[in-house]
């Protein structure tokens, strides 16, 4: 099952041409800067731009096509936006069932009690929308979509609007939703942060054309990739949460490269979870050194040696459990350790921001 | 009542059935309209701004003038009717109704466009995301989130409806129970020198208007108040 979109747009200012064809599972991320037309795109999917000439086919649904067009209220589709899109006449118990009661009884596969769960909403019920902070009404915004039992998941932006505290609030809830909605998302984002925390794939968009389409693995291991433009190389390692230490300490990840995280968030226990690292908070040492405040170690090999770029180089390495973990170091430091692919060396990980 | 005699309340009765059916036709004509220029792209947007703001400029006699040349007997809509057996428009209740219609077309409309962009599109691509169609769309949430502006749209309506002279003089002529609204009615017993009569009604009309702007503007104080 894929979802294929062509679409050709020329306005004043802005052009759009596209060609794509998306997996239907997991998170897709359309990723650019402002106005290089990942929201026209998304526009376009959702059926709200009638572009003449374009085409949307949903699997074997035909949404757009020639003369045929399904109308987005027949297209079963969720929609959040960047800003608050709550409808204020009603009640947050109100704006959580506009779509559920809408939607026909066989097709209804999530209840109002499971989302407000899913989303910690289930106090906020009989509140009135404007006594909601800026978090509480994305999560409602993703409860009402989610009420809907969509075939198709689409989110633009819905993080761009919010503080960075309330970001990290809400982050958690989207990327449990990717993983238990089993509804294909597509995700609108400039932020690369948003990108590693949740896609599988991403799409790269420059000036109204996608550039490429790739699994988020590949993304990640370009040393050029877009995704790396504003905070440099970044990693994302894949692993399980268990249960605090006496310290508070949860440990990430299997025996063999294993991480302890400082701020365990409310992930529940075991559940696989997503860490993201930043090349330069990582340092890499010949030896293991045992008299040193960083406490993550892991022992990892290179892989590759990336070419210095202002004055930096990027280390690919490899986890035991052979995921890539990138490490920016000097390219004196590169010279000194005598690193080379396959030289075996411990990386220490400066901080790990936990992502779910 | 009032020192009303039964050809005052003949034209209070007819007024007030003109301005009732102006209204409801207006308000059902308007708001596709209005909708429309609030969130078209098209260029043919200006023109018809234009067209609809019209009668605000145009003396009455002008539109009145057209109207009767249009809707009489040999005219284009007129004459159709007569054509297929029916009477024509000039001179008729149905013909200055027709005429209403028009007139207070800005009335109606400028107040919808006006609350419709304000309200922008997102609320209502919200109810097509989550499986409203377009009566759904329009009842449980432009109607609910625009009321003010239907309520003002509504009520000018009807007031400026009341206070149409010229058109109806030009079009309706002064036929009892047909034609002859209150201003037609005033200007007549004026003409008569019947000063009496025609200040009763004025006055009734004068305090009438006043309460209906006063209406009208503390609703759009509400509604702004509201939106913050």
């Amino acid at each position: 099952m894929t979802l294929a979109v062509r679409a050709c747009l020329d306005r004043v200012g802005f052009t759009l041409d596209v060609d794509i064809e998306l997996p239907l599972e997991g998170v897709t991320s359309l990723f650019g800067r402002s106005g290089c037309g990942k929201t026209t795109l998304l526009r376009i999917i959702a059926g709200l731009e009638k572009v003449r000439g374009a085409e949307v086919l949903f699997g074997r649904q035909i949404w757009q096509q020639g003369r045929h067009f399904v109308p987005l209220h027949r297209r079963r589709i969720g929609l959040v936006f960047q800003e608050h899109s709550l409808l204020p006449h009603l009640s947050v118990h109100g704006n959580l069932l506009y779509g559920y009661k809408r939607t026909p009884k066989d097709l209804r596969r999530l209840h109002l009690r499971e989302a407000t769960d899913m989303l910690g909403i289930g106090d906020l019920l009989d509140r009135p929308i404007d006594q909601l902070s800026g978090g509480q009404r994305q999560r409602v915004s993703l409860g009402r979509a989610l009420l809907t039992s969509p075939q198709l998941l689409l989110l633009d932006e819905p993080l761009a609007a919010l503080d960075t505290q309330t970001k990290r609030e809400i982050m958690p809830f989207l990327s449990r939703m990717a993983s238990e909605a089993g509804v294909p998302i597509v995700l609108v984002t400039h932020a690369p942060d948003e990108v590693e925390r949740l896609a599988d794939r991403v799409v790269f968009m420059r000036d109204g054309r996608v550039d490429r389409s790739e699994p988020l693995r590949q993304a990640l291991a370009r040393p050029d990739s877009p995704l790396f433009a504003d905070e440099g190389a970044a990693s994302v390692l894949e692993g399980a949460l268990g249960p605090a230490n006496e310290r508070g300490l949860r440990p990430f990840g299997s025996e063999g490269s294993r991480l302890w995280l400082l701020s365990g968030g409310t992930a529940p226990d075991g559940q696989t979870t997503r860490v993201r690292i930043l090349a330069r908070d990582v340092s890499l040492a010949l030896d293991d050194p045992c008299r040193i405040s960083i406490q993550n170690h892991l022992k990892v090999r290179v892989e590759r040696v990336d070419k210095p770029r202002g004055g930096r180089c990027v280390v690919a390495t490899r986890t035991a459990d052979g995921q890539l973990l990138l490490s920016e170091v000097t390219p004196w430091a590169v010279d000194q350790l005598a690193l080379q692919p396959g030289t075996a060396v411990y990386a220490l990980i400066k901080s790990v921001a936990l992502m779910s | 009542m009032l020192g009303l005699g039964p050809a005052d309340w003949q034209a209070i009765e007819l007024t007030f059935r003109l301005c009732l059916y102006t209204t409801i036709i207006l308000l059902i004509l308007a708001t596709p309209v209005a909708w429309w220029l609030a969130n078209g792209r098209s260029a043919a947007r200006v023109a018809v701004q234009a067209i609809v703001a019209l009668p605000l400029v145009l003396p009455p006699t002008v539109l009145g003038f057209y109207l009767l040349i249009v809707l009489g007997p040999r005219g284009f809509v007129g004459g159709t009717l007569e054509a297929i057996g029916l009477h024509h428009l000039a001179f008729t209740f149905e013909g200055i109704l027709v005429a209403s219609v028009l007139y207070s077309m800005p009335f109606a409309v400028q107040p919808l466009t006006e609350a419709f962009k304000n309200l922008g599109r997102r609320p209502v691509e919200v109810a097509s995301s989550l499986g409203a169609g377009l009566w759904d769309r329009f009842f449980t949430v432009i109607l609910p989130l625009t009321r003010g502006g239907f309520v003002v749209a509504a009520t000018l309506t009807f007031a400026h409806t009341v206070g149409e002279f010229g058109v109806i003089l030009m079009l309706g002529g002064s036929i009892p129970g047909e034609t002859k609204v209150l201003s037609v009615l005033i200007y007549d017993h004026a003409e008569a020198m019947n000063y009496e009569a025609a200040h009763r009604l004025s006055a009734m009309l004068l305090v009438f208007a006043f309460f209906t702007l006063f209406v009208v503007y503390s609703i759009t104080r509400r509604f702004e108040v509201a939106k913050v």
